[in-house]
């Protein structure tokens, strides 16, 4: 195909898809030339085909079969961002937002606002797009997206995930037909470095230099290599990013393709994302069906082509050593660097690898400029981050801001604060490699110097939110445990040092904790920072080492006083009766499994904490919440 | 390396011998064709390891390190139904480890183990990016959240009964 054919793809759908992109008064008028008076677009994401999304798509589409409907578009997208509301579903031009849908709720909707004349279901939307005069507002104009810029996550949510025409209308491959046509492969690489792009998988390395290097590396063949293998547990921004917007990152690496000298790309990717997967392939062979990857794209002479390669469950294959030593079919092992994979990658030829986030801000770049990109975010960390917010937060979800936001318009603002009216502890960033930050610290602006600053790190940019009831020490021993499972065992440091601090955490958090523990964990955290072979047992103290530095006490509480601060670490606790509380029900008493509750009818019960085996069946069973851990 | 008695199909064979044959000669070929195999058979048994080894001519120790080396291909047979219980941070903070323990309990066996009429097993997995329904659990493929502790055993009773 020729840059011609390709624009003239974008043109055919490109008011489609701005139906779904400008006000909706605009949208109104725009939307009977589109073909379609009503566009409905539903979630088809991990997260709401998890709360059975695909059944509401399936009953839209029976209902307007019924109904004899025919000029409703329905649209299976990508993430919306808003997992915690899922399913979603978004129905245009009016850009009404309808959240927990269910297939009954789908078919309300399309008896009463899909069909000619219907008017929104004001009580199936989210509550927070409905005014108290009863209006609705636009759902761009809530808190939760006021107050992101999407740059990685552009078309996420906006196009149909599985279709090349609708990916190419919002702009896809238009920034490749740039590079192929005006650009050289120097140009390229002065936009990427002048922007400011650094890496989004963790370390923040420049992005432009890391491309320079392998352009300029010897070697006759060069590969170009999409880090897909998301292990930080509670990180889910690229898996969103390929099922939601597949072929940005076919296109970037296209680009890398062309500005290295590769003609060859992976994806690594893990397999416990089976939707992204399926997706990354789809659109691979329809890229290839439509000359976007293979021979002479967009009749350039440029030669292309992209494999998937699946990984099997090994946190530490996102190293890239490690990651491409999995891709060449052998064990996940990292090894030392240098050679770096710019001088020394894939199959030891030059490499250049990036991850999936970082791969989705490319195009933009190209497009906008490097000026424009530069100009958002923080002196030494442009551009937009994707947080993926869990944990004890009202909206769990996918985020993105611009560098440098601080933590409390996340975690308040965008994220709602947090359930239950509970105080917030510390949001945990950087996953197992990470660190915390605790409240005092919620107004630092989020960015890659700013947090190791203060003893976190960026990571790939999962948040776990934590509120009081969080037992620092056992999340701590919770990462500890993670990191000593997926360590490889190749290095010595790693491999004993992360078994060894687990043991010491184990005994803290089971009483037997000694003040000399503490000394020892420092010590030990030190000798693997040094020592270990890759970044998962050089930064696998990380959680502990910040914990200890914020929440001190907690520890100091565990080892001297053997109380457990938030009631988490079982061994340390004892249960009580309320004695105001309890009614003398007898419930408790008898499904004690240790008989170590007594009492009589009608009187306060009492626990021989003795006896008790912290077992907690009798706080289940209690109606009147009178039985409490201290 | 496995100590159950290796039963396999003549069709598993020939989409065996199909697979090695669509891999041979490609370079990092052994991963897809574990991943195949395992779909497959469902498990990757000593027989199946040596029969990849010949094939791709790759020595059986270096198939047996990467097939062991990988938390995702068990050496061991599955139980009918598969239980994956999300340990990632977002559902351990919402205290999915107590989702664990009551299907353990409802079971009677200990993550990682098959029950003995091979009906239930049970593991643990990092996250699978449902973090908007934590605690989550995996039955076959069907994702249940926003679970307590007390869900657990009606959820489990539509698959006893199966």
């Amino acid at each position: 195909m020729t840059c011609e054919e390709l624009k003239k793809i974008a043109a055919e759908k490109a008011d489609l898809i701005n139906v779904r992109r400008i006000v909706r008064e605009q949208a109104e008028k725009l939307a009977p030339a589109t073909g379609y008076r009503k566009q409905v677009l539903v979630c088809g994401g991990t997260g709401c085909t998890s709360s059975h999304s695909l059944k509401v798509i399936e009953q839209l589409e029976k209902s307007l079969k019924e109904l004899n409907i025919n000029d409703v578009l329905i649209v299976k997208t990508g993430c919306f961002g808003l997992c915690a509301l899922g399913p979603i579903m978004i129905v245009y031009p009016e850009g009404a937002f309808y959240s927990q849908m269910t297939p009954e709720h789908a078919k309300t909707v399309a008896e009463r606002h899909l069909v000619k004349g219907g008017e929104i279901v004001k009580e199936l939307l989210y509550a927070d797009t409905v005014h108290s005069d009863g209006s609705v507002i636009p759902f761009a104009e809530i808190p939760f997206y006021k107050h992101q810029m999407r740059i990685a996550l552009r078309n996420c949510g906006v196009i149909a995930a599985e279709s090349i025409e609708e990916a190419i209308a919002a702009g896809d491959y238009s920034a490749l037909a740039k590079v192929l046509t005006e650009m050289s492969p120097d140009d390229v690489i002065a936009e990427i470095k002048n922007s400011g792009l650094r890496g989004r998988g963790g370390a923040g390395f420049p992005t432009g230099l890391k491309w320079q290097f392998t352009k300029e590396a010897a070697g006759e063949k060069k590969y170009v290599c999409c880090n897909a293998d998301e292990g930080d547990p509670g990180a889910f921004m690229d898996r969103s990013v390929l099922e939601g917007d597949p072929h940005t990152v076919l296109e970037a690496m296209t680009i890398a393709g062309y500005t290295v000298g590769a003609q060859e790309g992976y994806i690594y990717v893990r397999a416990e994302y089976p939707i992204a997967v399926e997706r990354l392939n789809i659109a691979i062979e329809q890229a290839r069906e439509l000359g976007l990857l293979g021979k002479n794209i967009l009749n350039s002479g440029f030669d292309f082509d992209i494999h998937v390669r699946l990984g099997a469950g090994a946190f530490v294959c996102g190293e890239e050593t490690a990651l491409m030593a999995s891709i060449e079919g052998r064990r996940g092992e990292p090894r030392p660097k240098p050679p770096f994979p710019a001088q020394s990658g894939i199959f030891k030829c030059p490499t250049v690898l990036n991850n999936v986030e970082t791969w989705a801000s490319v195009a933009p770049i190209i497009l906008k400029g490097s000026a424009w990109f530069s100009s958002i975010g923080t002196e030494k960390s442009k551009g937009t981050k994707v947080f993926a917010v869990g944990g004890k937060i009202h909206n769990v979800g996918l985020v993105e801001v611009p560098m440098g936001t601080t933590l409390r318009t996340i975690v308040y603002d965008i994220g709602g604060g947090l359930p239950g009216g509970k105080r917030f502890k510390a949001a945990q960033t950087g996953g197992p490699s990470g660190g915390c930050i605790p409240a005092t610290h919620i107004d630092v602006g989020m960015d890659f110097d700013n947090l190791t600053a203060i003893g976190s790190m960026m990571g790939s940019g999962g948040l776990i939110v934590m509120d009081e009831d969080t037992c620092m020490v056992d999340i701590a021993k919770f990462y500890l445990e993670f990191t000593a499972d997926e360590s490889c065992g190749k290095c010595t440091a790693c491999r004993i040092g992360t078994k060894r601090l687990l043991d010491i955490l184990k005994k803290i958090t089971e009483g037997k904790g000694e003040p000399e523990d503490l000394d020892k964990i420092t010590e030990l955290a030190e000798h693997m920072k040094s020592s270990s072979l890759c970044a998962l047992g050089q930064s696998a103290p990380n959680p502990i080492l910040s914990t200890m530095k914020h929440f001190g006490d907690e520890y100091l509480k565990h080892i001297y006083a053997k109380k457990c601060p938030a009631g988490v670490c079982k061994s340390l606790l004892n249960y009580y009766i309320d004695p105001d509380k309890c009614r003398g029900c007898t419930l408790c008493k008898r499904n004690c499994p240790a008989n170590a509750i007594s009492g009589v009818v009608k009187s306060a019960h009492s626990i021989d904490t003795a006896k008790c085996i912290k077992c907690g069946q009798c706080i289940e069973h209690c109606k009147f919440n009178a039985i409490e851990k201290r | 390396m496995s100590q159950t008695i290796f039963e396999g199909t003549k069709e598993q064979m020939r989409a065996l011998s199909d697979c090695i044959a669509a891999h041979r000669g490609q370079a990092g070929a052994l991963m897809p064709v574990l991943h195949e195999a395992q779909n497959i058979y469902g498990y990757l048994p000593a027989e199946v390891q040596q029969t990849i080894a010949e094939g791709l001519n790759v020595p059986l120790a270096e198939v047996y390190g990467v097939a062991t080396f990988y938390s995702q291909f068990s050496l061991s047979p599955k139980g009918k139904h598969q239980i994956s219980v999300c340990l990632g941070t977002a559902c351990y903070v919402k205290g999915s480890d107590k989702i664990l323990e009551a299907v353990e309990k409802e079971l009677r066996i200990s993550c990682g183990d098959c029950t003995p009429d091979k009906k239930f097993s049970i593991e643990s997995c990092r996250c699978v990016g449902a973090c908007g329904l934590a605690p989550v659990m995996i039955i076959d493929g069907e994702v249940y959240g926003k679970l307590s502790p007390d869900d657990v055993a009606g959820i489990l009773d539509k698959y006893i009964k199966d």
